[in-house]
């Protein structure tokens, strides 16, 4: 037998294994589970803010910590620093090439971050008189389709080469690259406690990794297609995904598996984006179709939709105090609504 | 750390790391379904109460409330 039968071979008995562990620990599912829990009340939100400024597709956006500025990426070529409560835009920042895909915020508030088609993420400090450019992390062989920062010194960054990695901002160099996936990597999201992130990918999986060793500690299989976001719970134990698929799915990591899946028959539009309420009650997920839909994560029922966009809702956000959410779309526009 | 150009791998090497991972992931010791599920929605609906997008938000603490006047944003 070659090598490579062997290795195919091997490779479907330890499925086989792990498939049944799964089956072993699934003595329930969170609708059953939550059956006793009073549904989430019908969620009605209006359009605060409708932000105008972009004259392209928005890709991208990020809140800041501060709750209140916000950076949005779109392919005019311009990142936009917002301030959602006046809906003034604070800064403008020219990107050297308009092929965004992703934009992020430093905890710090200091620098942000965006990156495409140019395959680097180009860091900014938007503290200096002038806004300058930090850094050019230039090392992935394929387009960034995702960045977020630990700090004002480290940065993940998700890429269509298959990798994600680590940077350090200091040298510019990459610290670890987490490779394991076999599809383009589209989208990341970092833990509560900054230990571990998860990646989803084209490969229709989404996968832990503990940022320190640079591992993949589990992979969570069930899409059908290619997962386009991705987010952690608040409590950290529980990983939420997107797909072209349609659906959205809950993930334990402790059972190591999926726990609830969110689909609707009368939906036939990818998912490209997501994003949760403070407490993990609302999922707020932006589809093809123009809608973000609104989900209930116990129950598994819609229990809203953010109608208002008139393309491909690319982008939702919202910020730490769970105060509002945001959606940014391909029709140019970004609206506050809560 | 060494730069790894992903487009050196072959099948091979994709198939050897798929079995590596796999090795690693046998390993893993799962929790109930049952007991997650019921520590998520602990967690959930012990939140919900000062989670705003679900509670509401009343006018006067509404940071985005609708400016009045003739305001353009």
């Amino acid at each position: 037998m070659g090598e490579m039968e062997q290795m195919k071979k091997e490779a479907e008995a330890l499925k086989t294994q792990i498939e049944a562990a799964r089956k072993a620990a699934h003595d329930t599912d969170m609708a059953s589970a939550a059956s006793g829990v009073a549904p989430a009340p019908r969620v009605q939100l209006k359009t605060r803010r409708t932000l105008k400024g972009h004259l392209a597709k928005i890709y991208a956006m990020h809140w800041c910590t501060d709750n209140r500025l916000m950076v949005s990426a779109s392919q005019d070529g311009k990142l936009l620093i917002w301030d959602s409560h006046t809906g003034n835009k604070v800064n403008a920042v020219p990107l050297k090439s308009s092929w965004v895909m992703t934009c992020a915020y430093a905890p710090s508030g200091n620098l942000v971050a965006s990156g495409g088609l140019d395959n680097m993420c180009t860091v900014y400090n938007l503290k200096t008189p002038v806004i300058k450019t930090v850094k050019e992390l230039d090392a992935h062989t394929g387009y960034l389709s995702c960045a977020r920062f630990l700090s004002d010194t480290e940065v993940l960054t998700a890429s269509g080469d298959t990798t994600c990695a680590l940077w350090d901002l200091e040298t510019g160099k990459q610290k670890t690259v987490f490779l394991n996936h076999v599809g383009d990597c589209m989208c990341l999201s970092l833990s509560p406690d900054m230990n571990s992130f998860v990646s989803g990918a084209c490969d229709s999986l989404a996968k832990l990794w503990d940022i320190r060793d640079g591992q993949c500690k589990q992979t969570f299989l069930g899409h059908t297609s290619d997962i386009n976001a991705i987010s952690f719970y608040p409590g950290g134990n529980a990983i939420i995904t997107g797909s072209d698929d349609c659906t959205c799915k809950m993930y334990d990591l402790r059972a190591d598996q999926e726990l609830i899946t969110y689909q609707d028959a009368a939906l036939n539009s990818g998912v490209t984006s997501l994003a949760l309420s403070m407490s993990g009650r609302l999922i707020f997920a932006g589809y093809d179709d123009f809608n973000c839909n609104i989900w209930d994560s116990l129950k598994g029922e819609k229990v809203g939709v953010l109608s208002g966009h008139d393309n491909r809702v690319s982008c939702t956000g919202v910020p730490p105090d769970g105060m509002c959410v945001c959606t940014g779309s391909w029709d140019s526009f970004l609206k506050i609504w809560n | 750390m060494p730069v790894i150009n992903v487009e050196d791998l072959t099948d091979l090497d994709k198939a050897k790391m798929e079995v590596t991972q796999l090795k690693i992931e046998v390993k893993l010791e799962r929790a109930k379904v049952s007991k997650c599920c019921e520590e998520i929605s602990e967690y959930i609906q012990s939140g919900a109460d000062e989670d705003p997008l679900v509670k509401g938000i009343p006018e006067d603490k509404n940071p985005f409330k609708e400016k009045g006047g003739c305001v353009i944003c």
